[in-house]
């Protein structure tokens, strides 16, 4: 048996294990409602267009105006129509509008004639989408890297824990251990965005929301890749803290810096995200490329060879870190005693051949 | 295939404190070779370095005639002192999990998890999580694990600690059956009366230093002087007085005595029968506990 067949069976058991796990299933489950209340909801609950009372001669502008017209016999009725909750409002003679307690906007607009307007850039992304996908990327990246790191420092603890590790690495290579974990985190992960994202489509396509999509695919195609590659760089941190702790108990110590790994970048897209000079360089650096670089795409602000470049440098990282990462865990994998400090775990390794 | 597993001139230290000095023995194939020492002599890290979870620091285990290699010890059982397996899995899933990173196929690594929690007892609770199962069923669970794939050497760190009579005489015949299938199997105790009942070949270790090895019969000879054992009809206290003897034990009719090495017994026996009536007289083996009793201090 070679490594690659060796850390298949170790990713087999880690998802086999999770997706029997009650708490897995039912944030999964948490997310997915979230995702089909998000995208279904709000159009819903705007309500379809307004109801207006009005007389046969002047239905036709309102009608044109896409209202929801309902024709009466004269101002009287139109007005007991409103008084009645029949509809949101009524035109009378004068021309005059009639509503209860709140000016209907839109029928107002109906019948006042605006300037043209002529918009110079009009591919812009409407502000309050442009506020919100940042955070959408930031934070789906967060919360997945978070998640399931800490599901794979968790595992390697247990394995720590109940001492079935020694029987492990007497069977396979320390390396199969923390591969087949990392590749393990990295299928559930990307198969839960992938579940949520589609849960999302379609919450789009039912609430009509659909013109929004064609404007994040291309974001999003590229978030795939970015989101792999910064997931592998996390997971083998994560490991490796894992592998320095003895009880689950000491994780949050051993944790904190790759915490920081994760939350730093997180709010700097966050808060930076209309810095053009701040996003360029948190687009290349690889802890925040992965929601930095997509979002300079959504936005048009990133040229056509910067995301390669970003990705080429995200690469060497999860390549170093895995490297790195895989050299603490097999030097700290079978200290039981306590916890080890990183130091220790760099230079005393088992070379087990 | 039968080989022989062979340590030779290992030396393993953590930081400063050397628990390995030139750690030479050999685990003779079909044969049940104890391995045994005080808390902290070195048996563990032996048993780990035999295994490749630790390596020497010098030094060489070798399998048969070539240096022992991972592929050779995926062919290994091995049962680590430290008990544990995934809490939250099942005997069956895990075991049958532990048989295919040993090498197994599916179909072969369930079939041996099936044989195998038959044997040891737990087939009915096979497909409760293991967290459910008591310590001594855990236990079982732990040899199952150590066995599914059929190893061709057994290495088994304090495998009676921990185990209820019957979990023991499972392991028994168990180990019994494998080293007479031919594989060698080492394993450690302090429980010297357990190592005596079980064990053809002895390795004693102390301080990290091996100190005696081989079998129990060649050790017994060599480490001990001939002892006797003399029941007469009156006062044995005259044996204290005849050259050569070192008194051991005397109980009035009965005398527990030393003789030096290669000296004869019979002028003894000839000078009680000169006293009387002699109801018995014969010699007596050293118990394990002496023997490594004087081959440690």
């Amino acid at each position: 048996m070679n490594i690659t067949q060796a850390t298949r069976l170790v990713a087999e058991r880690e998802i086999r294990v999770k997706i029997r796990d009650r708490t897995f299933l039912f944030g999964t489950l948490f997310f997915l409602l979230v995702a089909a209340a998000g995208t279904i909801l709000p159009p819903l609950l705007s309500g379809g267009p307004d109801t207006v009372a009005v007389t046969q001669e002047a239905a036709g502008p309102l009608r044109d105006a896409g209202l929801d017209v309902r024709v009466v016999a004269d101002d009287r009725a139109a007005e007991q129509a409103v008084r009645d909750g029949d509809v949101d409002a009524a035109v009378v003679s004068g021309p005059k509008v009639l509503a209860m307690d709140e000016s209907p906007t839109d029928v107002v607009q109906a019948l006042s004639s605006s300037p043209p307007v002529q918009l110079l850039d009009p591919d812009a992304v409407d502000p309050v989408v442009a506020f919100l996908v940042p955070f959408v990327f930031a934070f789906v990246f967060f919360i997945t890297s978070q998640t399931f790191g800490l599901q794979i420092a968790q595992s390697v603890i247990e394995e720590k824990q109940t001492r079935i590790v020694e029987i492990l690495v007497a069977a396979v290579p320390v390396r199969a251990l923390l591969a087949g974990k990392v590749v393990a985190g990295a299928i559930l992960a990307f198969a839960q965005i992938a579940l949520i994202a589609v849960v999302a489509v379609v919450g789009m396509q039912i609430g009509d929301s659909g013109g929004l999509l064609t404007l994040l695919a291309p974001a999003i195609g590229w978030f795939v890749p970015f989101f792999l590659l910064g997931f592998v760089l996390l997971a083998a941190m994560w490991a490796a803290a894992g592998a320095l702790a003895n009880r689950q108990e000491d994780i949050a110590a051993v944790s904190t810096p790759v915490q920081l790994a994760v939350m730093l970048p997180f709010f700097a897209v966050i808060f930076l995200n209309d810095n053009d000079t701040a996003m360029r360089v948190l687009s290349y650096v690889p802890f925040s490329s992965p929601t930095a670089m997509p979002l300079r795409l959504f936005n048009g602000d990133a040229a056509g060879w910067e995301p390669f470049v970003s990705l080429a440098i995200l690469l060497l990282a999860a390549g170093a870190f895995l490297v790195a990462g895989a050299r603490v865990y097999e030097g700290s994998l079978l200290r039981t005693n306590g916890r080890t400090s990183l130091r220790t775990a760099w230079r005393e390794r088992e070379t087990i051949g | 295939m039968t080989r022989t597993l062979r340590l030779d001139g290992v030396d393993r230290s953590f930081g400063d404190r050397q628990v390995l000095k030139n750690v030479s023995f050999e685990v003779a194939a079909g044969r049940m070779t104890g391995f045994v020492g005080a808390n902290g002599a070195g048996k563990t890290t032996t048993m780990r370095i035999i295994l490749g979870v630790l390596s020497p620091d010098a030094g060489e285990v070798r399998w048969g005639d070539t240096l022992l290699t991972r592929q050779d010890r995926r062919r290994f059982g091995y049962m680590p002192e430290e008990r544990g397996l995934y809490p939250k899995m099942t005997t069956r899933e895990q075991v049958t999990y532990l048989g295919r990173l040993h090498g197994m196929d599916a179909p072969a690594a369930r079939r041996a998890t099936d044989t195998l929690l038959e044997r040891v007892g737990l087939g009915e609770r096979g497909d409760d999580l293991l967290e459910t199962l008591s310590l001594g069923n855990q236990q079982r669970a732990q040899i199952a694990a150590a066995l599914v794939h059929d190893p061709e050497v057994l290495v088994l760190d304090e495998p009676f600690s921990g185990l209820d009579p019957l979990a023991v005489d499972t392991v028994v015949t168990v180990l019994r059956e494998r080293a007479s299938a031919g594989a060698p199997v080492l394993f450690s105790s302090h429980q010297l009366d357990v190592v005596e009942r079980l064990c053809d070949d002895l390795v004693i270790i102390a301080d990290g230093a091996i100190r005696a090895a081989g079998s129990r019969q060649q050790l017994r000879d060599s480490y001990t002087a001939p002892r006797y054992e003399l029941v007469v009809a009156g006062d044995a206290g005259w044996v204290r007085d005849h050259p050569g003897v070192t008194l051991v034990e005397l109980d009035g009719a009965r005398v527990v005595f030393d003789l030096p090495a290669g000296a004869d017994e019979q002028p003894v026996l000839q000078a009680a029968l000169a006293r009387g009536p002699v109801r018995a007289f014969r010699p007596v083996s050293p118990s394990l506990t002496e023997i490594f009793r004087e081959v440690t201090q």
